[in-house]
């Protein structure tokens, strides 16, 4: 902004940027750090520099591995997992939309027994993408759905099943057990299928999202991360300590609750986004 | 549970300062930045843990604290002092209106937790002898009038939908009026989850405020929000107003720093916490009781 000089003043502005985008404490640090020991090492001279080789910090610590939905060969299982209200339901709308007009076939299933509607919710988005739905009743147990599922993708000969499941917080011990029973179930059932599992983050969430990806990993084989709701304000820096830590690739973003709204991961325009002004 | 790290580790990091005999401003300018680092990591806001590390170190290095018998004791007072300014003042409850019926909107971000927590205020107040009507202004998401009727069925409250009507306004006004012919107490306008720079979702929330004039607009918030709770708080109070804020999904292990946050810079009271999925769990929110426990006092 109104930085001619590479200061102090500058560099602390640049904490404040990357805290408030949920960076954390640590994780901020550690970039501030090598920031300035690029600048150094670079001789930079210029406060615009400054901030394209932060850019390409944050950047190069979010890329790397492959972040491309693995579905191949199939038949596939993808299964979504994450606390309340991220946008695991909605995501899987956008999802089948998006495998559906690459000329897949898929179908979804309505893991989600507990909360309110939430079948109904799923099912108008499996009309919406135009996919078959498999559901049981409210209450009931969701690993037999799931088993009831797998029985309909093979049947069905589907390429694509994909698994709704109930939003849990990560530290309720007894949902996390009920989660590993439906992985235990596709284990079983489905071992020739190609898994995916990604875990649904809230951009707004701050720094709890760590524990939700370290305890979520003990329960449910994890392959990824679809961090959602970027069209909000919030710009979702907490994957980065998420990333130099744990190592799980952002998949997937969500920029809106239309069926379109969905987006693959890439980090240099995260990276702008975390440093423009809203 | 909510704080508990955080009271761990401000408890442990002030700890070291308490047997020291005599303080040097460096010993509080460490002390500080530990302090920071515990409410950075709660997601208390940026700017908030700014004034308050200031606020409590120009109070800690001034002579009377540095030359007094436990300095490191005084420096803890004061750390407590100041906190406990910002989880701020005692309990307040809704209002509730003499002229019945109350009318209760709640708005907030996707997914905060509005429509279960409709559900959760209406059991609450029918345990209190009140007779609540819940009112479904979200035609945007899938299912959600479905989810609002099971819910105020679990609740044994009266449910008010409007099939094929995609104007939240017109359906916040009839339910309103029928309420208001049929005598029923309370009134909770269930709206659809929005983002707070979406303009025209947020006219539509004006527009039913004008409409309906609630007695309460409550921001239902959730608890694991990180920095962006100010802006989302700020937002919907400027373009809106709001009388509180209910916090959810107080059963998880956030720290919950947004509360804190919330309450410094709106200065709007937290009325409820929400602690669980089931109907039942809703309690009054207790800032001071928060505030002693964050500083185990
Ligand atoms: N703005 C925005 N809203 C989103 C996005 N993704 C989902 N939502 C909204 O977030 C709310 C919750 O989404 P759901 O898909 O029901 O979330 P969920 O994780 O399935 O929720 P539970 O099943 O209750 O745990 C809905 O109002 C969605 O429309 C997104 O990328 N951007
Ligand atoms: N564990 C827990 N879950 C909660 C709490 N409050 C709400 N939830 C869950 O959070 C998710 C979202 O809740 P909703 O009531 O649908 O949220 P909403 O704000 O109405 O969502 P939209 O209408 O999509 O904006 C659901 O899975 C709820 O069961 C709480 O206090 N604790
Ligand atoms: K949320
Ligand atoms: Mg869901
Ligand atoms: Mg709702």
């Amino acid at each position: 902004k109104g930085h001619i000089e590479i200061d102090e003043e500058l560099y602390e502005e640049i904490e404040e940027i990357l805290i408030t985008g949920d960076v954390g404490f640590e994780t901020t640090l550690k970039i501030v750090d090598m920031l300035r020991k690029n600048v150094k090492k670079k001789s930079i001279q210029d406060v615009k520099d400054v901030r394209e080789e932060l850019k390409l910090i944050v950047e190069e610590i979010l890329s790397g591995d492959d972040s491309n939905l693995k579905l191949e060969p199939k038949p596939a299982i993808l299964v979504i997992v994450g606390v309340n209200g991220v946008g695991k339901t909605t995501s899987i709308g956008k999802i089948a939309m998006r495998l559906k007009s690459e000329g897949k076939s898929v179908l979804l299933a309505a893991g989600d027994t507990f909360r309110a509607a939430a079948a109904e919710q799923l099912e108008v988005w499996a009309d919406r993408a135009g996919v078959e739905l498999i559901k049981h009743q409210e209450g009931s147990d969701p690993s037999a759905v799931i088993f009831d599922a797998i029985s309909g993708a093979k049947a069905r000969n589907t390429d694509v099943l994909i698994c709704d499941t109930a939003g849990r917080l990560h530290n309720k011990k007894n949902l996390m057990q009920e989660l590993a029973k439906i992985f235990r179930i596709i284990d079983r059932e489905y071992p020739e299928a190609t898994k995916e599992v990604l875990l649904v983050i809230d951009a707004t969430t701050g720094q709890n999202a760590i524990n939700q990806v370290k305890i979520f990993k003990e329960a449910a084989p994890l392959t990824g991360i679809i961090l959602t709701k970027l069209d909000g304000t919030a710009k979702g820096g907490v994957v980065l300590s998420i990333k130099s830590e744990q190592q799980l690739p952002i998949k997937l973003i969500g920029v809106g609750e239309k069926i379109e709204d969905l987006q693959d991961f890439n980090a240099k325009d995260f990276a702008k986004a975390l440093f423009s002004s809203n | 549970m909510i704080f508990e790290n955080l009271a761990e580790k401000l408890q442990s990091t002030l700890k070291n300062l308490k047997g020291k005999g005599k303080l040097t401003e460096k010993d509080v300018d460490l002390a500080m930045r530990e302090v920071k680092l515990a409410l950075l990591e709660a997601d208390v806001h940026y700017k908030v843990v700014k004034d308050f590390i200031k606020k409590v170190k120009e109070r800690s290095i001034g002579s009377e604290v540095m030359e007094s018998l436990t300095p490191g004791q005084q420096v803890i007072k004061i750390v407590n002092e100041e906190l406990s300014e910002l989880m701020g003042g005692v309990q307040s409850k809704i209002n509730i209106s003499s002229k019945p019926p109350t009318v209760i909107m709640l708005v907030g971000l996707q997914g905060a937790g509005k429509t279960s927590t409709a559900g959760k205020l209406a059991l609450n107040l029918k345990k209190q002898g009140k007779q609540p009507m819940l009112v479904a202004c979200d035609v945007y998401r899938p299912a959600a009038i479905k989810q609002l009727e099971i819910v105020a069925s679990g609740a044994g409250a009266i449910f008010y939908s409007e099939e094929g009507n995609t104007n939240p306004v017109e359906i916040a006004t009839k339910g309103y009026e029928k309420a208001k012919t049929l005598g029923y107490d309370i009134v909770i306008i269930d709206t659809a989850g929005r983002l707070h720079i979406d303009e025209n979702l947020m006219d539509e929330l004006k527009n039913i405020k004008s409409s309906i004039k609630p007695h309460e607009i409550m921001l239902v918030v959730d608890s694991m929000t990180g920095q962006d709770a100010v802006n989302i708080a700020e937002s919907f109070d400027q373009t809106l107003g709001i009388d509180g804020v209910i916090l959810t999904k107080l059963d998880g292990d956030t720290r919950g720093g947004a509360a804190l946050s919330i309450k410094a810079i709106t200065k709007k009271p937290i009325k409820y916490a929400a602690v669980g999925e089931k109907l039942e769990d809703l309690e009054q929110f207790y800032p001071d009781r928060m505030a002693s426990r964050i500083l185990g006092m």
